[in-house]
């Protein structure tokens, strides 16, 4: 007998050391995420994919599924608590989508989309932060950057690199660049690296590439993010 | 540098885990961690150096520029504040000719603020390179500020500027037990250590922290898990504002602390243990110390201890200024040298703790409790208290009282009681737990102190009726907003947006869907945070806002918004650039 | 007749006017809209302030200046409805990248240091308005109850909301109409 639990109802087999998020995934049932990847090391920081097992909140990336688990994925409440969340992220940094680069392919925007989010609620932070664009194929812009350290466990995990890392505390955390300018061009990162491709945002970009594929006919110009997510996660976005 | 460095890592033997000790050289040396530094310590620790940077740059203690020969901190604790910290700072400011946040232009000295030192019942407190400064006034401060122009070496100060008073007005069954001497030890070996073990769990002994895990369950996991390496850690990153109770204990009862320790260590099987010593108790340190090597020449630590054929030994190190070390697995992740962020749970500690190991975490109280259980039996320490709640509370009662300090008390204890023994008149409520844990009003004062009702780690702040609430919340928010490890959304941003919100409506700028907004940020960072501190951020507001919605009511503007902004004062640039004061160049913050 | 009407004001802040154009893209559907909408002040109709008794506001742009505020206020003031329409009303758009400099350095570069800049000096007449330290959002200055996003908010966006407002249903945009770009 293979071990279930359920997600909104429906029974969902899983193995052994499986999260709900892996569970779910291979089901074909899309939690709501941006730290997570399936290729990396689960994060659960960016709170987008809480589900209520059995009445409590989890982060479905790092929660380990177990027989007969009640779990809540889609309700009015949660979606509006995920809405709110991905609007806490679109007010800390600097997201003028218009003027991005990613659009239409930035994976924050197609879950606001998801969420029917249509407004960013909360005061914004306007904080200032950088763009280094030092590097002769890769930039960071600082300003779309919301720590969901992918670049960081790409580098670490895929590249052997260790490129890149958060640094600080609160609402002054920072990514940082492991060179000793603190510029990505004297890092050991290149431009066909895990970690240069792995950016669910506009962070990080290669350059000269941006608008190979014009606004209007980009990934989430069309496409749902549930149904990109699981028709495609395992794979590197953007290669 | 480089050879000061590299003789620091060495002495440390080049280990990754001492980050913080090295970092915490370093700084004494040098008033800062410089970029040089980093680089070869990075090299030497094998580690990235971003590594390195994300650690200096985590905890409040280190500084990447100098801070100055004296780095003076000022508690910013509501209770330091009640004690007049806010016109003592300004005469500092003015005293030092230096601003808050800044080091004077000769680079001599920086004057900031800071968390919570752990002096409430002496205050207003601060640090000065890390040592404790107590009942702060403006003559202290004249003598300081001298000192300081003189650049006198601290250790010539007056210690009277650094006395730290124990205050236990109250002991009870913990606190009139005499330090150990390795009766626990020899009771536990005597008895055995399954029957040891039995009697703690017959005491019904609960984590002294807050969370209240019973201790027994916790030392029992971790004997169980198959491992051959376990560990005890001592949680003492007492950071809870307005509590000090560990600091007491670790002054006077060191021994029993460590006690303890070992016969967790005893029970579980590690023969390695940490006390997780927060930054501000630097001046317990040489002290503590010295009471470990005092321990280890009798024999209470070591190799083969007492000749029954175990090991253990404990490390002390010491925290850099991160109340959110006081998470288990933060403070976990803090030993082993890096930044601390809560880690993902399950696994919790007792399966896969330090370097992965199972591993007992429990609080400096908890420890002194097992020690004298483990003397006298679990029925000595069960006999008081309630049925869930057994044996008695150490608590720290600061704010408005006549005789603040350390009181133990029976769990079951009323607040009415408390409030009595300390003589606390025309109370308007007490802050019960600290900022994360709960405001009671005075028509709660029947409650009792208890796991079952009021759960607190110890912090028990009174307020009279010349305080205003709001001032209390204002204070929590923010620093719940500075302590926030940063590592989940809604704790990060929800942390900040919630002391604007605070700010907002405590400066009148609010208007009826404030609240409403208030409400509903709090309910998102309560209900989606990683760990206990985005959890509990809201708490102060929540609990407020349920006791004493008139008080926000009354300075909610009868208008349908108003900007959270200063609009005027945005134009002010604006203005001075255009030359210009007419009318057209103001704005009012609401439309008359 | 006109009288039953649906009063609408529209106006364009720190804004590009592209909305304003965006909502011009309604091409023959505007027709049957006017059948049952009634222009207030808006660029369309050069009327210079709101009627104390308009249903919609929809305003473009976000908020950089005095002026911007007080016309925001007459907006809050007469107009039941208040939508928030386009990226830069909505987070301050491209407007608000000047956001992370200075203003002394914005007017700095404009008016005094830049290339190119005969008789420096930064206008002081006092009928121009002030600009604002940072471009605010609509929604921290008043209220909003509504937001289009988009830059612009395709034509269909706009008769996707006012047709669901005209008939009395809460406005809600599909996936398809909602986009940041």
């Amino acid at each position: 007998m293979t071990k279930t639990f359920e997600i909104d109802g429906k029974k969902i087999p899983y193995e052994e050391g499986q999260t709900i998020m892996q569970a779910a995934s291979a089901a074909g049932v899309y939690i709501a995420h941006l730290c997570h990847n399936p290729q990396f090391t689960p994060h659960g920081s960016c709170k987008l994919c809480t589900v209520k097992v059995n009445g409590r909140n989890c982060s479905a990336c790092t929660f380990p599924a177990s027989e007969g688990q009640n779990v809540t994925n889609v309700s009015k409440e949660l979606n509006e608590d995920r809405e709110k969340i991905t609007q806490m992220l679109f007010v800390e940094g600097n997201h003028f989508c218009p003027s991005c680069e990613k659009t239409g392919n930035c994976q924050l925007q197609a879950v606001a989309y998801h969420l029917n989010m249509t407004d960013n609620h909360y005061p914004h932070f306007f904080e200032n932060r950088e763009v280094d664009a030092s590097h002769p194929d890769v930039m960071i812009d600082h300003n779309r950057c919301i720590f969901c350290t992918l670049c960081v466990r790409a580098s670490e995990e895929v590249d052997g690199k260790n490129v890149f890392a958060i640094s600080g505390r609160g609402i002054d955390k920072r990514l940082i660049v492991n060179s000793k300018s603190g510029l990505l061009k004297d890092s050991e990162l290149d431009g066909n690296d895990c970690a240069a491709h792995i950016c669910p945002t506009g962070a990080i970009l290669i350059k000269r590439t941006g608008y190979s594929v014009p606004i209007g006919q980009r990934i989430y110009d069309h496409a749902h993010i549930d149904a990109v997510a699981l028709a495609s996660e395992g794979e590197v976005h953007d290669l | 540098m480089h050879n000061y460095i590299l003789q620091i890592a060495q002495e440390n033997d080049f280990q990754s885990t001492r980050l913080l000790k090295i970092l915490h050289a370093i700084q004494k040396r040098y008033f800062y961690i410089p970029d040089n530094a980093i680089e070869v310590l990075a090299e030497q620790l094998q580690l990235p150096r971003t590594h390195i940077q994300n650690v200096v740059a985590f905890y409040s203690f280190f500084h990447t520029q100098s801070s100055g020969k004296y780095t003076i901190l000022i508690s910013d604790s509501i209770t330091d504040l009640m004690l007049g910290k806010s016109d003592l700072m300004s005469y500092f400011e003015q005293k030092l000719k230096v601003d808050i946040g800044s080091v004077r232009a000769d680079g001599l000295v920086s004057l900031n603020n800071t968390s919570c030192t752990g002096m409430c019942d002496q205050g207003p407190a601060g640090l000065v390179n890390g040592y404790a400064l107590t009942h702060l006034t403006k003559p202290r401060i004249d003598q300081i500020v001298n000192y300081v122009n003189r650049e006198t070496p601290l250790a010539q100060w007056d210690s009277d500027l650094f006395r730290v008073d124990d205050n236990i007005v109250k002991p009870d069954l913990l606190l009139n037990e005499k330090p150990l001497h390795g009766h626990a030890i020899t009771s536990t070996l005597t008895r055995g250590l399954s029957e040891t073990l039995a009697e703690i769990e017959l005491s019904g002994l609960r984590g002294r922290g807050g969370a209240g895990y019973t201790t027994a369950w916790k030392w029992k996991f971790c004997r169980e898990e198959n491992a051959t390496q376990r560990y005890i850690i001592c949680n003492a990153d007492e950071g809870e504002p307005g509590t000090f109770k560990d600091r007491v204990l670790l002054n006077s009862y060191a021994d029993s602390v460590f006690e303890g320790m070992t016969v967790a260590a005893a029970i579980v099987g590690a023969t390695q243990g940490f006390l997780y010593l927060r930054g501000e108790y630097v001046h317990l340190l040489d002290k503590l110390e010295a009471v470990l090597e005092a321990r280890r020449v009798s024999n209470l630590l070591g190799s083969n201890i007492l000749q029954n054929g175990f090991d253990f030994d404990i490390e002390i190190c010491l925290g850099a200024g991160a109340y959110i070390c006081g998470e288990e697995s933060a403070l976990i992740e803090s030993l082993e040298g890096k930044a601390g962020i809560p880690r993902n749970r399950p696994p919790y500690p007792v399966t896969q703790g330090y370097l992965g190991k199972p591993t007992v975490v429990n609080n400096v109280e908890t420890y002194v409790a097992a020690a004298n259980i483990a003397v006298h039996g679990g029925a000595w320490f069960a006999d008081k208290g309630t049925s869930k709640s057994k044996g008695t509370k150490i608590l720290s009662i600061s704010g408005d009282c006549k005789a603040r300090g350390i009181y133990e008390y029976a769990f079951g204890t009323t607040v009415k009681t408390i409030l009595a023994d300390c003589g606390a008149i025309d109370v308007l409520g007490v802050q019960v737990g600290g900022p994360s844990g709960v405001f009671i009003s005075n028509d709660e004062f029947e409650r009792k102190i208890a796991f079952e009702d009021l759960a607190t780690g110890g912090s028990f702040i009174i307020f009279n009726h010349t305080r205003s609430i709001l001032d209390v919340v204002h204070n929590f928010s923010h620093f719940f907003a500075h302590e926030s490890c940063g590592f989940c959304t809604p704790c990060r941003v929800g942390t900040s947006l919630l002391k604007k919100q605070v700010d907002k409506i405590v400066e009148g700028h609010g208007s009826a869907g404030d609240i409403v907004a208030l409400e509903e940020l709090c309910q998102v960072i309560k209900n989606y945070s990683h760990c206990g501190l985005g959890q509990t951020a809201a708490n102060p507001v929540l609990s407020s806002l349920e006791r004493y919605p008139e008080i926000y009511q009354a300075m909610l503007k009868k208008i349908s918004y108003e900007p959270g902004f200063d609009l005027d004062k945005s134009l002010e640039t604006a203005r001075r650039m255009a030359n210009r004061d007419d009318a057209a160049a103001h704005l009012a913050q609401v439309e008359n | 007749m006109t009288s039953k009407k649906v009063k609408v004001a529209t106006v364009s802040l720190a804004g590009c006017f592209g909305c304003h154009m965006s909502f011009l893209d309604l091409d023959e559907r505007l027709v049957d809209l006017v059948e049952h909408v009634q222009f207030d002040r808006s660029p369309l109709t050069d009327i210079e302030h709101c009627s104390d008794d308009c249903d919609i506001g929809l305003i473009e742009g976000g908020v950089c200046n005095s002026e911007n505020v007080h016309v925001l206020r007459e907006f809050r003031k007469n107009c039941k409805i208040l939508v928030a329409v386009g990226a830069c009303a909505i987070n301050g758009g491209l407007p608000a990248m000047r956001n992370h400099i200075s203003l002394e350095d914005c007017l700095n570069e404009a008016y005094m240091d830049g290339i190119g800049i005969e008789n420096p000096q930064i206008p002081n007449d006092i009928e121009l308005p002030l600009l604002l330290d940072k471009v605010y959002p609509l929604h921290e200055v008043v209220k909003i109850d509504y937001f289009l996003p988009g830059c612009p908010p395709s034509a269909d966006v706009f008769w996707a909301f006012l047709t669901d407002l005209l008939a009395g249903r809460e406005p809600e945009l599909p996936y398809e109409l909602i986009h940041f770009d």
